[in-house]
């Protein structure tokens, strides 16, 4: 089953590597992987999408928590969550496809934010799922290129991850 | 008080309660070889080689419960240590290993000896740092010992740029009391509740067995374990990595267990309906299949790791937590109980295990003409009274000293077991003989192993540290040479080694005694003129039966109750 992870690590120099040395090392899934700064200037947070039965991603979840800089790690699939991904998809686009793109996009909430006589870029927000969907409809429509963020996830409510108490 | 980085490192040393530093100077540690040779407190050990400085802060290590301390300089220096640092990462062993570093100002530019040893170790310790300013050094030296030393041990490494130990950089120093870090908060405590649920289960459990790893060592709960194992009444059996923790000659104890464990031990915990799992991280040299593992078992699995538990096999009851404190709570429920419940089952359960052991399944057959291995380990048994420090390397021989040698206190038995690194005896030999030189350690050996860090018989001599040295010479990579017999009909591919060296004329040439043994009936002799010997260093070259194999077995990919006798 696919699961989005939430880890939250010390922002230290490394510590990508740290996570990226530990799934290849043991061989787990990354789908995707997206690191940023938090408005808390000491961590960073992690979001990553694997996959695997309920033992491997226990086992994954130990594993982080195993790793000295990861202050917090949860699977999103514990609680209710929002799960949220960009994508930017430019598109050959003459004549009568134009106008399909046009639609296509307005359909799926997206916005046309690069124009050419040729082509249109077209910038799409949502969980994975409608972002695949989207290039599905696209059906014989040309594209150039797809670049995508890899999924984000947040819990819903009042509440954040719990950072821990030194 | 102002001090550069390298006088900062030597101060930090100090206040951990550092006696020795295993190491080898080159040019991106001279700053802080330099401060160390400025004082008298922390002792320097110079090997021949960075992998026998790991190998040895090791055998410190395993044998004393403290951290061991390396230092070793960069590139070369650094990835030389690595396999030490690996096998002592394997087997969750305490270190901290300061590595030199190119200056700042060069790092990744291709300098000269320039690596990225925090990349190349990032997979083979439990945390590793780099120094990046010297007002840093302390509070990382602090985390080190902190992160090395607490939870699940584990060499950490310290990875210093050489301008940051410049002696012209001085800087206010105070040593941290206290460290705390948020993302590393090690469980001591086991839940009581679990806890509760798994004495419920061990006192009730008809066909009962212990299983006990490295964890009881590592965690000093020799005395608990015992006390916990006694009190039941229940059959116990270790990993080569727990031999010791309970005394091997109780009766309680069914011996090693897996790959080449007991036969009376693999069925036990075949057949077992209770499996008590303490400090064992369910590897697969003792599970063999997954499948076929304790079909008819609940298990119980203390252990200080939460990656541990349900990673090989799952398990009923975990208990994450420290073994001690786990036992300790134990014990006392388990009294609270009234003991474990006398019933006919046990009963029944032990005779079988008796009818198990009376296979005896270690007999060997005897030869007047040619040396028998597992004798040899027999007579070191009873030379040293069971009493001494014993390292080996890796292969036969190595199974042999666990098979034959019965270790009866904890911290005694010091191998490679995760990794399974050969050069690893003579070098962790001498850093158990640094500790505590008055008592006696004899490194089991075969021509192959010792040959891989064999350069430390002249580290040996420098610092006057008289091991004995039992190598079981067949003249064979012995374990290799056996699965090809088994496994590859017969065809001996590259497990022999030609033009082995006089040892004997080696030893000499280090300066230390070397002796020749080829009949069986002077096994004894040469072992007791050996160890009679208190202040010399003895190489016994042992010629043993080259085509004797190591049984039981359990053939890799079977269940352990599929086991080989003979």
């Amino acid at each position: 089953m696919r699961h989005i992870i939430s880890i939250l690590m010390e922002n230290e120099a490394g510590a990508l590597s740290r996570v990226a040395g530990l799934f290849s090392a043991r061989g787990y899934n990354i789908e995707s992987l997206c690191v940023a700064p938090t408005h808390d200037e000491s961590l960073s947070r992690l979001t990553l999408v694997t996959s695997g039965d309920e033992q491997v991603i226990e086992q994954i979840v130990k594993q982080l928590n195993k790793l000295i800089d990861v202050v917090k790690v949860q699977d999103m699939a514990d609680t209710a969550h929002i799960e949220r991904e960009l994508m930017l998809v430019k598109l050959q686009a003459f004549d009568a496809v134009r106008e399909e793109v046009y639609r296509l996009a307005d359909i799926f909430r997206g916005q046309i934010i690069d124009v050419t006589e040729s082509s249109y870029t077209v910038q799409l927000v949502g969980p994975g799922n409608k972002l695949d969907a989207f290039i599905d409809a696209l059906g014989s429509i040309p594209v150039v290129e797809i670049v995508r963020s890899g999924a984000l996830g947040i819990s819903r409510g009042p509440r954040g991850m719990l950072i821990p108490e030194v | 008080m102002e001090l550069s980085g390298g006088e900062i490192l030597v101060e930090c040393l100090k206040s951990e309660g550092v006696d020795t530093v295993f190491g080898y100077p080159g040019g991106a540690v001279l700053h802080i070889y330099d401060a160390l040779y400025q004082q008298e407190q922390v002792n320097h050990v110079l090997v021949r080689h960075e992998q026998g400085a790991v190998h040895m802060a090791d055998g410190y290590a395993r044998a004393t419960g403290k951290p061991g301390v390396v230092l070793v300089t960069s590139g070369p220096g650094a990835t030389n240590a690595v396999t030490g640092i690996a096998t002592a990462h394997m087997d969750s062993i305490p270190l901290v290993v300061f590595t030199g570093q190119v200056h700042s100002a060069l790092i990744g530019n291709d300098a000269f000896q320039e690596v990225d040893n925090v990349g190349i170790t990032r997979p083979c310790v439990k945390h590793n740092f780099m120094v990046k300013d010297v007002s840093e050094m302390a509070e990382t030296i602090k985390k080190a010992f902190y992160v090395a030393t607490t939870g699940r041990p584990g060499p950490v490494v310290v990875d210093i740029p050489k301008d940051v130990t410049d002696p012209k950089v001085k800087i206010p120093f105070e040593y941290p009391e206290k460290v705390a870090m948020r993302s590393y908060q090690p469980t001591e405590k086991g839940h009581s509740g679990q806890i509760r649920k798994a004495v419920d289960l061990i006192v009730n459990a008809e066909r009962p067995m212990i299983y006990t790893g490295g964890g009881v060592v590592l965690g000093r709960a020799g005395d608990e374990l015992t006390h916990f194992t006694q009190k039941l009444g229940y059959p116990i059996t270790q990993t080569l990595m727990g031999l010791g923790a309970y005394p091997s000659s109780d009766k309680q104890h069914l011996g090693m267990l897996g790959m080449h464990g007991t036969y009376e031990a693999n069925m036990g915990m075949h057949h077992c309906d209770v499996l008590i799992a303490i400090g064992a991280r369910f590897d697969d040299r003792v599970t063999g299949d997954l499948s076929k593992f304790c079909p008819h078992a609940k298990i119980v699995h203390v252990d200080i790791d939460p990656s541990s538990i349900s990673k090989n096999v799952v398990v009923d009851v975990p208990i994450v937590g420290a073994v001690k404190s786990v036992l300790t709570e134990m014990i006392e429920l388990i009294n609270q109980a009234g003991g474990a419940k006398k019933t006919k089952e046990l009963e029944a359960w032990w005779d079988q295990i008796e009818q198990w052991r009376g296979m005896k399944c270690l007999d060997y057959k005897w030869s007047d003409e040619i040396i028998k291995p597992q004798y040899v380990v027999q007579k070191l048994w009873e030379v040293t009274k069971g009493d001494a420090f014993v390292t080996s390397d890796v292969g036969q021989h190595q199974m042999w000293a666990a098979q034959y040698y019965g270790f009866n206190k904890p911290h005694r038995w010091i191998n490679s077991g995760g990794l399974g690194t050969m050069g690893f005896g003579l070098p962790a030999a001498l850093g158990a003989k640094w500790a505590y030189p008055d008592e006696e350690v004899a490194c089991i050996t075969g021509e192959g192993s010792i040959q891989m860090c064999i350069q430390e018989l002249s580290t040996a001599l420098q610092y006057n540290l008289p091991v004995k040295i039992v190598s079981l010479n067949n003249g064979y990579l012995g374990m290799v040479r056996q699965w090809q017999e088994f496994f590859y009909s017969g065809r001996y591919a590259m497990s022999y080694m030609e033009s082995l060296p006089d040892f004997v004329k080696l030893a000499e040439s280090y300066g230390h005694v070397g002796m020749r043994i080829e009949k069986p009936s002077d096994v004894e002799g040469a072992l007791k003129e050996a160890f009679a010997m208190k202040d010399r260093l003895v190489f016994m070259d042992f010629q043993t039966d080259p085509e004797e194999n190591v049984y039981p077995m359990v053939p890799a990919g079977a269940g352990l109750n599929e086991m080989i006798l003979v």
